[in-house]
């Protein structure tokens, strides 16, 4: 259940500060699912259900658990 | 041993009465060497009053984000900076997180809205999404929607809601350092009114929120007050964003200090693992209390955060004997 954000994504996907060592982040995606864009930075508009989650950026798309 | 856990025995196990105040005191200011005793007559009394049965539930935001409250540990209040945006689960959404919750073996499934209180919107949504559950689910319908005026009680009754959740959070005492946007006594107020209309009441709250240890047996001793149907025992996970999201976690071991003096406080209540469990206890934590005291969990992902998979705990009871209660022991 973690996302994956794409390697050469300039922003953390947790923090939405820019991408890098952030253990912490790291630690915290077992239990969380994204919140920011890893491409853009917005916010994204997260669902979360008993079996899996989706996050969705309204310029970069969907992904999901 | 020591006394307290003595006189626990001959009260709580033997008679069934909880323990008072300064009872659950004196369990929260046991030493670690006490802790295994404790545990193991919290476990005792748990089976002697309610049984082996494990009450497994699912829990889904309808609405998340966007809430105009300031509870301090809640990254859906719109009044901090939390990254977590408004958003709301549609009709189709909402039957399918009711079946991925059926599918774990669940009989619960409550539906969580971040509100003050419910609005026509969110009841008319209420309204659609029960129907399209039980209609397509066979899962017992729960809600927690804030707070409530008596004829949204009505309602829900009338929709087939059968239990509700509104938790205290923390003690009375301490109320006023968590929420400054309504009162302890305006949250009491919904409680009385669903416990009134026959619905099962559903209370608890959140341990690690900055609380005394005497605010702890405060709470527990509250919440014994207003004998609820179900107690869930959230331990905070701080979120990033809100004011509580620097606080450090609970310790393990009182985190078990915490189940067990509620397990005594409440000898027959529903005492559930919520949210913050992963990261308070672990998984060895989560096996310690659910032998010391807890019998009910909510399994899977929680409302913004996610849990460890369902399977995980469904394997653990399966290994500790502990049958998942079934629906028609429910009803």
């Amino acid at each position: 259940m973690t996302a994956v954000a794409p390697v050469t994504a300039p922003w953390c996907d947790r923090c939405g500060e820019p991408a890098g060592d952030h253990p912490a982040c790291a630690a915290a995606r077992r239990l969380e699912p994204p919140r920011y864009c890893p491409q853009c930075r917005r916010r994204m508009k997260v669902q979360v259900l008993p079996a899996g989650w989706s996050a969705t950026c309204v310029e970069h798309g969907t992904v999901s658990s | 041993m020591a006394e307290i856990l003595d006189r626990a025995r001959a009260q709580v196990l033997e008679n069934g009465v909880g323990l008072d105040e300064e009872g659950i005191l004196e369990i929260l200011r046991l030493p670690d060497e006490e802790l295994p005793a404790a545990l193991q007559l919290a476990h005792e009394v748990r089976m002697k009053w309610c049984g082996p049965e494990v009450e497994v539930e699912g829990i889904v935001s309808l609405k998340t984000g966007g809430c105009p409250e300031d509870c301090h540990f809640c990254s859906q209040s719109g009044l901090f900076t939390s990254p977590v945006r408004a958003v709301w689960l549609d009709i189709p959404q909402l039957v399918e997180a009711a079946k991925q919750t059926a599918a774990t073996g669940a009989t619960e499934f409550c539906i969580v809205a971040a509100v003050r209180g419910p609005d026509a919107r969110l009841m008319q949504q209420m309204r659609e999404g029960v129907a399209a559950i039980k209609a397509a689910v066979d899962i017992q319908v729960a809600a927690s929607l804030g707070m409530l005026s008596q004829e949204q009680v009505d309602e829900l009754v009338e929709m087939g809601v059968h239990r509700y959740n509104h938790n205290l959070e923390t003690c009375r005492s301490y109320f006023p350092n968590v929420v400054t946007t309504h009162s302890w006594e305006e949250r009491w107020e919904t409680l009385k009114m669903v416990r009134d209309s026959g619905m099962e009441v559903c209370c608890g709250g959140i341990l690690g929120l900055g609380e005394t240890v005497e605010q702890r047996a405060e709470f527990a001793a509250q919440l014994a007050a207003l004998d609820p149907h179900e107690v869930p025992l959230n331990f905070l996970n701080p979120r990033p964003g809100t004011p509580l999201g620097d606080r450090p976690v609970v310790e393990g071991k009182d985190a078990l200090r915490a189940i067990a003096a509620f397990r005594l406080a409440m000898p027959r209540t529903i005492l559930r693992y919520a949210g913050g469990r992963e990261i308070t206890l672990g998984d060895l934590g989560t096996r310690e209390g659910l032998l010391g005291g807890i019998n009910a969990v909510i399994v899977g992902n929680y409302l913004t955060t996610l849990g460890r998979p369902a399977t995980a705990d469904i394997d653990l009871l399966q290994d500790l004997s502990m049958p998942v209660k079934s629906l028609s022991a429910t009803l």
